[in-house]
């Protein structure tokens, strides 16, 4: 008996537990304070910088990492990629929680959460981007949600239930495909509003573009990032078949995204001879500029060829940790580093660290929610009962 | 140095040279490196 309260009590106390629980508390005690206090008391926004990390970061970051789920569907379900079957559900699950993260994460900027419903249901402002951005994220996460069902209603054990979810899977994908796409490239086009305000070297025209085609690359990059994590740490749970897939989908996706990631160098270089700015590629914003475009989208698209000419499987997944963080990169540059660019450095906004802290809570609220799931249902195996249905 | 434009006209002269250009370059440049790509492939083409 005290040797399973010992036992038990290890378990508890694994290091995982305890740096997830401090985080977990730290988090709830700003949640309270930001809540009761207003943003004022946890943020150090203001009227010249109102979208902070919480925006960069946990909304446009969040939102770009979660295309997995889209790309992920539609290469087995519309063009008939059968062969990374296995990597749907896990790709819809961690799409579904980085979309259901973001809507909880837009509660600490936006408050009040009892009035999320408004936009939609009550006051619709159909001429604002926002407003089709919000509609779109509230239909893919509710489509998302419905996509994640089968694998929670195999582990309930409820068939007849199951089975009519399942057979909804094709029009669900294009429902996916087609909102994902419309809500990936407006959340570029809202920086459109902002000329005079994000530099021109990531100002363009073509940024709803450039959302839309770099979601792509990370969402594929993301399929083979969690595969590696899940690899490591939940090899126990995942069965022969996906065992015997993952070296595929990691040099499928790999190559999918090095042909993506070309096309992206491409057409960004594009969208600088059509603004004519050269000349800014001289100046210290252009060096940074630089770094991102060289560093973090054309040295991984010849890092993930190199891969995949190489049959390299430790490359690839070293180069999709590479690209993840490049569009992460991508992503604060715009809404943070290159935003306001003008403005003196007194008056630019540098996030507190409780606003970090936040968004670590969130990340961290997700992987253990992401646990969670898989350690129970049939997410990374095929429900024994199932298997013969693909 | 930077060009000098005087008129709109001049600037999309200027720019829309230069995408041309470009896009010559991306329509050798990207099958170029689609072939570096599947150079190694092992699936045999059935079309």
């Amino acid at each position: 008996m005290s040797q399973q309260t010992s036992a038990h009590g290890k378990r508890l106390l694994s290091p995982f537990n305890v740096v997830t629980g401090c985080i977990l508390l730290v988090g709830l005690v700003l949640t309270a304070m930001r809540f009761l206090g207003g943003l004022g008391t946890v943020t150090n926004l203001d009227d010249n910088n109102p979208w902070g990390v919480w925006i960069g970061f946990d909304l446009l970051c969040g939102v770009a990492l979660a295309a997995g789920g889209y790309v992920t569907s539609a290469a087995c379900y519309i063009f008939g990629l059968k062969r990374y079957h296995s990597a749907v559900r896990p790709a819809i699950l961690t799409a579904f929680l980085g979309y259901a993260l973001v809507v909880f994460a837009l509660h600490y900027d936006v408050g009040r959460p009892w009035r999320l419903p408004y936009p939609i249901f009550v006051s619709q402002g159909t001429t604002s981007l926002l407003f089709e951005v919000g509609l779109c994220v509230f239909l893919y996460l509710t489509v998302l949600f419905i996509e994640y069902t089968p694998a929670a209603l195999e582990w309930l054990g409820w068939r007849r239930a199951r089975n009519i979810v399942v057979r909804m899977t094709l029009v669900l994908t294009i429902f996916g495909v087609v909102l994902s796409t419309l809500h990936q490239s407006s959340l570029g086009a809202l920086f459109l509003i902002a000329p005079s305000k994000l530099h021109p070297l990531w100002y363009s025209g073509y940024l709803p573009v450039y959302f839309f085609v770099s979601s792509l690359f990370a969402g594929m990059s993301m399929v083979i990032f969690e595969g590696t994590l899940a690899h490591r740490y939940l090899h126990d749970k995942m069965d022969r078949t996906h065992l015997e897939e993952s070296e595929g989908v990691v040099l499928g996706f790999g190559k999918a995204a090095a042909f993506v990631l070309a096309g992206y160098f491409f057409i960004k270089i594009i969208g600088i001879a059509v603004d004519d700015s050269w000349h800014h590629l001289v100046t210290g914003w252009g060096a940074w500029f630089l770094v991102e475009l060289i560093g973090f989208v054309a040295l991984p698209a010849f890092a993930y060829a190199l891969g995949v000419r190489e049959r390299n499987q430790r490359l690839i997944r070293v180069t999709a940790i590479w690209t993840v963080i490049g569009v992460m990169l991508n992503r604060l540059n715009i809404s943070l580093v290159a935003f306001n660019y003008h403005l003196p450095s007194s008056q630019r906004y540098v996030p507190s660290w409780m606003e970090i802290a936040t968004s670590i809570f969130i990340v961290t609220l997700g992987i253990v929610i992401y646990r969670f799931i898989t350690t129970r249902m049939p997410i990374l195996y095929e429900h024994p009962e199932y298997r013969t249905e693909h | 140095m930077a060009p000098v434009f005087h008129t709109l006209q001049e600037f999309m002269l200027h720019t829309k040279n230069i995408v041309y250009l470009l896009m010559a370059a991306g329509l050798i440049g990207l099958p170029l490196f689609w072939w570096f790509l599947t150079e190694r492939d092992e699936d045999q083409r059935t079309y």
